[in-house]
């Protein structure tokens, strides 16, 4: 075949949500789903990485939401999506946040009037957010990174590529995970 | 056991895709068909290897391929999981004699009674033209699903020009 399998396909770009130096010696970029639980779980342990590895970590969030399992989880991709036109990446981070904070908060904590207050305390227009919603203005953006996801070989979420070459091992094994991103990075991890 | 390659004609089966319904390769004739096997339902992830692939369907149908999951579990559990994971495709029980499809295409696990993970592409004439047998612990995505797919479309278009 003329493809590797497991190869991030396109690369990294202005498209993407980036937090982090482009110039940083390692890429994290994670396809996520909102609504998924192993997300909410993943969540907490790239933060702890992005505090611990600092200026060498550059951190990408791609969208890959389950929607046949997660009926909300198109609608929160496109909030964040929106919050991210509308105001800015900073705010982007924020709803980014608020999403998987909130996400196990109750069974409707990701449907439009929850996004919509999470878009807000965000700092984004929420009348704006939620007419996005409802004209689905960002549903075409969000399909594009699924279909991104698919060509580079996501395999479930959350699915992360060090560097561009996706991460086969065990993202909640702290060591082996962590250990990866840091061997990227030419650096050795101290604990937090 | 060695994988069935790219170039061998696809071994024919039929088998329950439903409690009372057998599906045949041969009734899929005249479009390409991906033939999905895995080691067993109820994996215990929400992304996982079927409900990914029910969720690019249409991706898929861009092609006129169909999607086509088998794994040896019997059709009653088969049904109770499509059903769970709303799949929209069939899926194949391999389950008497147990595994016999599996080990005609060279995938059968004898070490656990399951078969791998192993992705076969199969053109409109019966013939595979691609395969790829994955560790059984990484869920190998689609993207050489695709690939395949485009390339076999590539190669139609160019031997009709």
């Amino acid at each position: 075949m003329s493809h590797e399998q497991g190869v991030l396909r396109p690369d990294v770009g202005a498209e993407d949500h980036q937090h982090g130096s482009p110039d940083a010696p390692v890429t994290l970029v994670e396809y996520g789903d909102f609504q998924c639980p192993f997300c909410y779980r993943a969540h907490p342990i790239v933060m702890a990485l992005q505090r611990q590895l600092g200026s060498q970590l550059r951190f990408v969030f791609r969208n890959f939401p389950i929607t046949e399992i997660h009926p909300n989880a198109l609608h929160a991709a496109e909030a964040a999506e929106s919050v991210n036109a509308n105001a800015g990446p900073d705010a982007y981070w924020k709803m980014h946040h608020a999403i998987f904070e909130h996400q196990q908060d109750s069974p409707d904590a990701l449907d439009d009037t929850h996004l919509v207050q999470y878009a807000a305390a965000s700092g984004a227009d929420p009348v704006r957010v939620k007419l996005d919603l409802e004209s689905g203005a960002f549903k075409e953006k969000v399909k594009a990174d699924f279909l991104s996801g698919v060509r580079s070989g996501v395999n479930g979420t959350p699915t992360f590529f060090i560097n561009g070459v996706r991460f086969d091992g065990n993202w909640t094994n702290k060591g082996e995970f962590g250990g990866a991103i840091a061997h990227a990075a030419g650096v050795v991890l101290t604990e937090a | 056991m060695t994988i069935l390659e790219a170039g061998t004609r696809a071994p024919e089966f039929r088998l329950l895709a439903t409690p009372d319904q057998r599906l045949s390769l041969r009734e899929l004739r005249g479009r390409p068909v991906i033939l999905a096997f895995y080691p067993a339902d109820w994996s215990p992830v929400c992304g996982d290897q079927m409900a990914l692939y029910n969720e690019i369907l249409t991706e898929f149908q861009r092609f006129d391929a169909q999607m086509v999951g088998i794994s040896v579990d019997g059709q009653w559990c088969h049904a109770a999981f499509a059903e769970s994971r709303r799949l929209h495709f069939p899926l194949l029980a391999d389950f008497e004699p147990k595994g016999a499809v599996a080990k005609a295409y060279g995938v059968y696990r004898d070490e656990d009674g399951t078969s791998e993970r192993a992705l076969f592409v199969i053109d409109g004439d019966g013939i595979i033209v691609w395969s790829y047998c994955s560790p059984v612990s990484v869920n190998p995505g689609a993207d050489g699903i695709l690939d395949a797919l485009e390339s076999m479309r590539a190669e139609r278009a160019e031997v009709s020009l």
